[in-house]
């Protein structure tokens, strides 16, 4: 078999974060009963006309300038022509002719450690579709307009990437960047972020793109690797057996591992567009556009640097908490409350981490406060819980946000420091253990720790092992 | 004393007097409608039982003082392609026969604030495409002055519900002339502002970069007095202009003083295809004004005859995809037996949609199409930009374009359709208005030798509607004094 190499391009799809639709009012929560996030702007009710959100240009530059593009300071909308049911326009206010965002790119890292910048051909702001609901029983559709009208953008890279990995180390630096501006959440499951994967292979070597495919549907970045692995080898199998490619859009079903055709070039629609003509032209001036530049915030490398130098935490931590603006965010102000960075850096890195994988949560649904993390922290250094109990403690907080110092009192956490408590326990431990006694008098200094071990369980986790310790070896 | 016979501005002042009540007038205006409606078509829906509650509630409100404009009380009649809330909004139209809007257009909303009292929605051209008024679903209105001919259009039954005394003003749209060729033809006062002046929200869109709504009327006061209330700034309509508040305050231009003005006259507007008894009549108008103290001059408006073509690339493009919403999914019409979405889409279509308006979808879509789209739609917009510089040419001359509203008068019901080129030629004079964003208005010169009504048409810079009310109230005022 000859060598292949594939050709990859993706189109990433963004919900924007802001707080109501692109052309009307209406909040853009997610979920809510069908239908009652409209307008009759966003159900395209005859006579409505749109009105642009401002914040979505906002952030549209925004992500234009943190992955180096040139913003495009008169913008126009498009109209996209197309009937569906969950079009209530049936077109749909899009960007063509002049994206906001051209010519950027961003760098990833490769496999073999190098480094390759991705190209960004254009960012472009548009609006969200409704979503079509099939009854079976009823056999009939229905259409819920809440999202219709959240606004998008749409990054679409040039055909830069060679391989899965490079596809998921240029989403997830874009998505980390996003978050960091907090222009949206980025979540594939909730399709807060999408991304359509075009993909072509050609032998190693050639000068020509071979014949791409476009395939939807993608819900994780486990889902992305997998449909680019299968479609790789399902052209490189089409060219082996001597056929051909053919240009079309494909859905990948990721139980089944398997894509199937939905529309081949053929079916592409005309959406004849042309300039919206309810809106006017926005022009971004310098001014706006400076003002937005000197809000931008501290970026993954910028802040992992930081991090290094300020509060002297090892790289490899740096690198994981900054891999999440989340948990940037809470590193930062509980450090700002405890003062202690490496401490708050542990939390995270370990019970944090191992709590998020056993509840296959990823950074961004952390739901607890870095108050309580702080709290937490100072109940440890201060020596009023064990590192024992502050784990079980911890569970709590990453489960429910509980507050630790009341939670610590209200079940009796608490270590006892009462010498008289603690030296009657020991000395019943020490006469129920007559054989551990022996040994450790027989010069077995490991005996001490099941003594140790014995007391503290007697005393519930609540006391202070180096007291224990020194009232033992006393007694003893 | 026929109530009906009023202007507007006239009954106001009878009701803010006491003589007529509000109740009165809205009655007397419905036995009106009831007597020559059936005649002349004028309206698709009457809101009786509202009106008199309405009428009811708006004495209250002039009577505690709240209302205390020239409106307050008087009856008008709105274009059906203007969203009424709860009352049905057509667009004269199949495919919108059933549909209620839960909202009301902000022109509207400015006359209820204003005191008016809406009796009904005017009969037009299917979605506002026609120059006859011919093309609604509901049946072609006729013209009051000789129900034998058409009321022009597409503003034909707010034109002839004016002319017929059937209300005392309504309002219009007007996307290439839709307000000043029926009110030429019907022989009331039309006007078309500025693009931007009166808020396009809730107006069912046409050609959405050219489509404004005016004031048709009895007289040039009525005109700037329905204007001033119409008129303003709206967030919801991007395309609204923000203007200074006393250019809003349209009344004030009512004074007849015309000294100096320098009024152009196109000599291309009065070449091949206009009627003599047209040309005449409109520059015996323009003596009237010289008379007064008018400077007349005769210049070359140059790209007129691009103007149409121009306008049909362009109005049909945005109407193919403004149309797109009526689908039978939402609202209005749906085909009865379909089989899967694609067929209900297309029967629901082409049982909904009348002839003009699918032949000017499918025009606007061809225009659109990948391959055609620079050759049509582009050329189009660059054509319409070198109109308004023609213009803009004109102006830094002229203070008015004076000039007729249509070539000819109105012509006999059933000619015009046969031959949609020959329809499409008539709009020669208001077309161009239209791609400029420019104010224009009609206002009735004289009759024909058949007795019907010609309109003499000014046209003003942007933002210039005072000078043009200034302008046609002297007009209005001498004919009236008989000074012709």
């Amino acid at each position: 078999m000859k060598e292949y190499e594939t050709v990859i391009g993706l189109e990433v799809h963004v919900e924007l974060a802001t707080k109501t639709k692109i052309f009307c009012g209406c909040s853009t929560a997610f979920g809510g009963a069908p239908n009652t996030h409209v307008c009759p702007v966003c159900s395209g009710m005859p006579g409505s006309l749109p009105v642009l959100n401002k914040q979505v240009v906002e952030y549209a530059m925004a992500v234009g300038l943190a992955t180096n593009c040139q913003i495009n300071q008169k913008n126009i909308f498009d109209r996209k022509n197309y009937f569906y049911p969950d079009n209530p326009q049936n077109y749909q206010i899009s960007q063509l002719y002049h994206p906001i965002c051209h010519d950027g790119g961003i760098e990833i890292e490769t496999a073999d450690g190098g480094k390759k910048t991705v190209r960004i051909h254009e960012i472009h702001m548009e609006e969200d579709a409704g979503k079509l609901i099939h009854d079976e029983w009823e056999d009939c559709s229905l259409v819920d307009f809440n999202r219709s009208g959240v606004p998008l953008i749409e990054i679409v890279s040039e055909p830069d990437m060679r391989s899965a990995d490079e596809v998921i180390a240029y989403l997830d630096k874009l998505r980390l960047i996003i978050q960091y501006l907090g222009a949206s959440d980025c979540k594939l499951q909730e399709g807060s972020m999408r991304a359509d994967v075009n993909l072509s292979v050609r032998e190693v070597g050639a000068s020509e793109f071979g014949t791409r495919t476009e395939t939807k549907n993608l819900n994780s970045f486990k889902a992305i690797a997998r449909a680019i692995e299968a479609e790789k080898k399902r052209q490189i199998e089409i060219i082996e057996e001597g056929g051909k490619v053919v240009q079309e859009t494909r859905r990948w079903d990721d139980n089944k591992e398997y894509s199937y055709a939905m529309r081949s070039k053929e079916d592409a629609q005309d959406y004849r567009y042309f300039p919206e003509p309810d809106l006017v032209p926005v022009v971004i001036d310098d001014e706006w556009l400076n003002e937005v530049k000197s809000r931008q915030p501290e970026f993954r490398d910028e802040k992992r640097a930081r991090y290094k130098a300020e509060f002297d935490i090892p790289e490899y931590d740096a690198d994981i908490i900054t891999g999440s603006k989340k948990m940037a965010d809470i590193f930062e102000a509980a450090t700002a409350i405890c003062n202690k960075p490496k401490k708050v850096s542990n939390w995270l890195m370990v019970e944090t981490m191992r709590l998020l994988k056993e509840n296959s949560m990823e950074p961004e649904d952390i739901r607890f406060s870095p108050e309580n993390l702080a709290k937490l922290i100072e109940l440890v250094e201060a020596g009023s819980i064990n590192s024992s109990v502050a784990k079980e403690v911890f569970e709590k907080i990453f489960a429910d946000d509980i507050d630790p110092d009341k939670y610590v009192e209200e079940n009796g956490l608490k270590i006892v420091n009462d010498d008289d408590a603690l030296r009657k326990t020991i000395e019943e431990i020490i006469a129920a253990n007559p054989q551990s006694v022996e040994d450790y008098h027989n010069g077995k200094e490991k005996a001490i720790g099941f003594l140790v071990g014995q007391t503290m369980k007697a005393m519930k986790g609540k006391a202070n092992p180096a007291m224990i310790n020194q009232i033992l070896k006393e007694l003893l | 004393m026929d109530i009906t016979k009023l202007t507007a501005v006239e009954l106001g002042k009878k009701i803010k007097d006491r003589e007529i009540s509000v109740r009165e007038a809205v009655e007397a205006v419905f036995d009106r409608i009831k007597a020559a409606d059936g005649e002349y078509n004028c309206y698709v829906t009457l809101c009786e039982e509202q009106a008199l509650k309405q009428a009811d509630e708006i004495q209250k409100k002039i009577d505690d003082g709240t209302l205390t404009g020239p409106l307050a009380g008087v009856p008008v009649a709105i274009k059906d392609n203007m969203c009424t809330e709860g009352v049905l909004t057509t667009c004269s139209s199949k495919i919108l026969y059933n549909f209620k809007p839960t909202f009301s257009s902000e022109a509207v909303l400015n006359l209820e604030k204003a005191g008016a009292v809406i009796i009904g929605k005017t009969n037009m051209d299917e979605f506002a495409m026609g120059s006859t008024t011919e093309t609604s679903y509901f049946g072609a209105t006729k013209n009051p002055r000789n129900p034998e001919h058409v009321p022009g259009g597409s503003s034909g039954g707010s034109a002839a519900a004016v002319a017929a005394d059937e209300c005392f003003y309504a309002l219009g749209s007007d996307t290439g002339g839709s307000i000043r060729q029926p009110s030429s033809y019907c022989g009331v006062v039309g006007m078309k502002p500025t693009y931007g002046t009166v808020s396009r929200y809730g107006l069912i869109a046409y050609g959405s970069s050219l489509d404004q709504i005016g004031p048709i009327t009895k007289d040039v006061t009525d005109c700037a007095t329905v204007l001033e209330a119409i008129a303003s700034y709206d967030p919801k309509d991007s395309t609204s202009v923000k203007r200074e508040q006393d250019e809003y305050r349209f009344t004030e231009a009512l004074v007849e003083d015309v000294k100096g003005l320098k009024i152009g006259i196109p000599r291309t507007y009065f070449g091949e295809g206009i009627d003599e008894d047209v040309k005449e009549k409109v520059l015996a108008a323009a003596k009237v004004l010289e008379s007064k103290g008018a400077i007349i001059e005769e210049f070359d408006l140059g790209l007129v005859d691009y103007a149409i073509p121009a306008y049909y690339i362009i109005a049909s493009a945005e109407a193919s995809s403004n149309l797109a919403r009526f689908d039978g999914v939402k609202y209005g019409y749906r085909t009865e037996d379909y089989e899967g979405l694609h067929n209900m889409y297309k029967k629901s279509r082409s049982e909904g949609f009348g002839a003009e308006v699918k032949r000017r979808i499918m025009l606007g879509s061809f225009v659109l199409s990948s391959g055609y789209y620079d050759a049509y739609y582009i050329k189009a917009l660059k054509t319409k930009a070198l109109i308004k510089e023609e213009f803009n040419k004109a102006f830094a001359k002229y203070d008015v374009i004076l000039g007729p509203a249509a070539p000819t008068t109105a012509p006999k019901l059933g000619e015009s359709l046969s031959d949609p080129i020959k329809m499409y030629l008539g709009d020669i004079y208001t077309i161009s208005v239209n791609l400029a964003g420019l104010p224009g208005i009609c206002v009735p010169c004289g009759n024909d030798r058949n007795g019907l009504p010609v309109g003499v048409q000014l046209i003003g810079d942007c933002f210039s509607e005072k000078t043009l009310i200034r302008a046609a109230y002297t007009y209005e005022q001498s004919v009236k004094r008989g000074e012709e």
